[in-house]
């Protein structure tokens, strides 16, 4: 009976399992199979769009990713060396954008930075106006992606044990060279997997970017706006777009994972 | 063995939220109506009204733009009822087979309005600073209804303001909403200089933060609203009750409250046709409509 019993639960347990793979996994696969079985590629009108979005895309994400690394590294630094009061609330800050839902933060920032917002009235008044610009598209892409590198390399910095780092400075090495010499090159594999995390969740942000910088082919229009605006009208298009998306972000997923593991190995 | 419990808990919370999915189902009727976004207010009030004498029934209201609710519905989104800005797009249901041509009707019109926030930014005072001025102007995206309405419109214009004026409006674009409701709104923050959407569209929330110019007759367009039962629907008596109280008396007050004007005549032979531009420029139904509309 006990052993009945055992079989039952172990059954049930794979069968969940597989129903939620299957959730998972499912609309992906008849998204890929729909795109190639439809021949989606004799049928490309508006072709034109998808290399404008992708190319917009591209640029804005690469901007976002220099930002993240220019301005999140320091950041990351700060936050896995020293200890001050308040450092919690700056690290949930951080992170909030992770778990937030981006049309949220799209509001955030149109209210802050819009042509009447808090900040953005003082630009107007320069004669500066970022909504419906690709300054817009990379803020808002920033602003919900750039978590994803700070803590990557927060963690990437903490495993830097503080004894190497004090060993170095017997050395001789201090401030900007311990960094690039010593710091650098042992945490970069978290660096570099935080960076393409961040440039995937970047490539994939929608909410907050139609919200903040709208939504026009050449000018603000990325690849998810892309999908948005021209499924109904252009199905093959936003099944392309879509294709080139889902193979952005594996080969993302499998980039990042192959660095973390091999930074575990090291570890 | 220590899954076990855990396992059970699981089993029991499905069970009872499947058998409480099921209970609603056979106590309430509901009715699902996919209606274009222009028809927001409108929309809820008639339902509100309809559903009086009907305790047993229930409504659930769509709004989305109607090429994005003719995308739904293509690809088998469950409806009982679909009301398009335009027969273009209730044409794709038609042609679909979802619809039965002779099931479609009109039952209401509108017509386009310019607008800009309250402040004015861009020192606007017609449609003929959209093609001389360098200004921020937001439109609904290409394959909306509005949009379709808006580029005739556009053109129309440009024996009176020049063979390029359309373009040069057109110009001035810097962002494509999914629905024109999006439209009000960037309008309404204050965001954007212009935007072209329905009269309806400015609605009492919205009506201290922008400002409306009127568009010519001679160059403005008459949408029509056309409306069907789904062919597949469960609840086909109690739809078409709700497409009859649309068209009453009463359903056309209300519906003339919120400045939509009663449907074209010729609408009722008409429906079965394919050409979206059947309603434009019709002189005597503006006149009416505007009748209508200051009643209203």
């Amino acid at each position: 009976m006990k052993v009945w019993k055992l079989k039952a639960d172990k059954l049930l347990l794979v069968a969940v399992s597989a129903f939620a793979f299957l959730l998972l996994a499912t609309p992906i696969f008849v998204l890929v199979v729909s795109g190639l079985g439809s021949r989606a590629w004799e049928g490309l009108p508006e072709s034109s769009s998808i290399l404008t979005a992708t190319l917009l895309s591209f640029a804005s994400t690469l901007a976002v990713v220099c930002l993240a690394a220019l301005l999140g590294t320091p950041l990351a630094y700060v936050l896995s060396r020293f200890e001050f009061t308040g450092k919690r609330i700056v690290s949930l800050f951080i992170e909030l954008p992770i778990v937030m839902p981006p049309a949220v933060a799209g509001l955030a920032l149109l209210i802050t930075f819009g042509r009447r917002g808090f900040i953005g009235g003082w630009l107007a008044d320069a004669g500066i106006v970022i909504p419906f610009t690709i300054l817009a598209v990379i803020i808002a892409q920033f602003f919900i992606s750039a978590p994803f590198y700070i803590r990557s390399a927060q963690i990437g910095f903490s495993s830097v044990s503080a004894e190497v780092e004090d060993a170095a400075r017997v050395d001789g090495a201090y401030g900007w060279q311990m960094f690039w010499y010593i710091t650098l090159p042992i945490a970069w594999r978290a660096l570099a997997s935080g960076m393409i995390l961040c440039w995937a969740r970047a490539v994939g942000e929608f909410g907050a970017t139609i919200l903040f910088a709208g939504n026009l082919q050449g000018r603000t229009q990325t690849m998810p706006l892309l999908v948005y605006s021209v499924f109904e009208r252009d199905i093959s298009a936003a099944i392309w777009t879509g294709l080139i998306l889902i193979v952005l972000a594996l080969g993302a997923l499998f980039v990042s994972q192959w660095f973390a593991a091999t930074q575990d190995r090291l570890d | 063995m220590l899954m076990s419990p855990c396992l059970r808990t699981v089993c029991v919370i499905v069970a009872l939220s499947l058998s409480i999915i099921s209970s609603q189902g056979q106590q309430k009727r509901t009715l699902t109506i996919y209606a274009a976004t222009s028809l927001t207010d409108a929309f809820e009030e008639l339902a509100a009204a309809f559903l009086e004498n009907r305790p047993e029934t229930d409504i659930v209201l769509n709004f989305a733009s109607s090429s994005k609710l003719a995308a739904q519905l293509l690809a088998g989104a469950p409806a009982d009822i679909f009301a398009s800005a335009n027969s273009s797009q209730m044409d794709l249901v038609v042609a679909d087979g979802r619809i039965s041509a002779g099931a479609v009707q009109s039952f209401a019109a509108n017509r386009l309005a310019l607008i800009a926030p309250a402040d004015n930014p861009a020192e606007i005072s017609g449609i003929e600073d959209l093609g001389s001025k360098r200004l921020l102007l937001v439109l609904a995206v290409t394959g909306t209804p509005i949009r379709d309405y808006t580029n005739a419109m556009f053109h129309s214009h440009n024996d009176e303001y020049g063979d390029d004026f359309a373009n040069r409006a057109l110009g001035n674009l810097v962002s494509e909403e999914s629905n024109v409701r999006l439209v009000v709104a960037r309008i309404a923050l204050g965001e954007a200089d212009a935007g072209i959407v329905y009269q309806t569209d400015v609605t009492d929330e919205v009506r201290d933060d922008v400002i409306r110019f009127p568009i010519a007759d001679r160059h403005n367009q008459i949408a029509s609203y056309p409306v069907a039962v789904l062919a597949d629907t469960a609840l086909p008596e109690l739809s078409e009750a709700f497409i009859v109280f649309l068209r009453s008396a009463d359903g056309q007050a209300i519906l003339g409250s919120f400045g939509f004007c009663p449907p074209p005549r010729e609408a009722d032979e008409a429906t079965a046709e394919t050409s979206q531009d059947r309603f434009i420029k019709d002189e005597t139904e503006v006149a009416t409509c505007e009748g209508l509309e200051a009643e209203g």
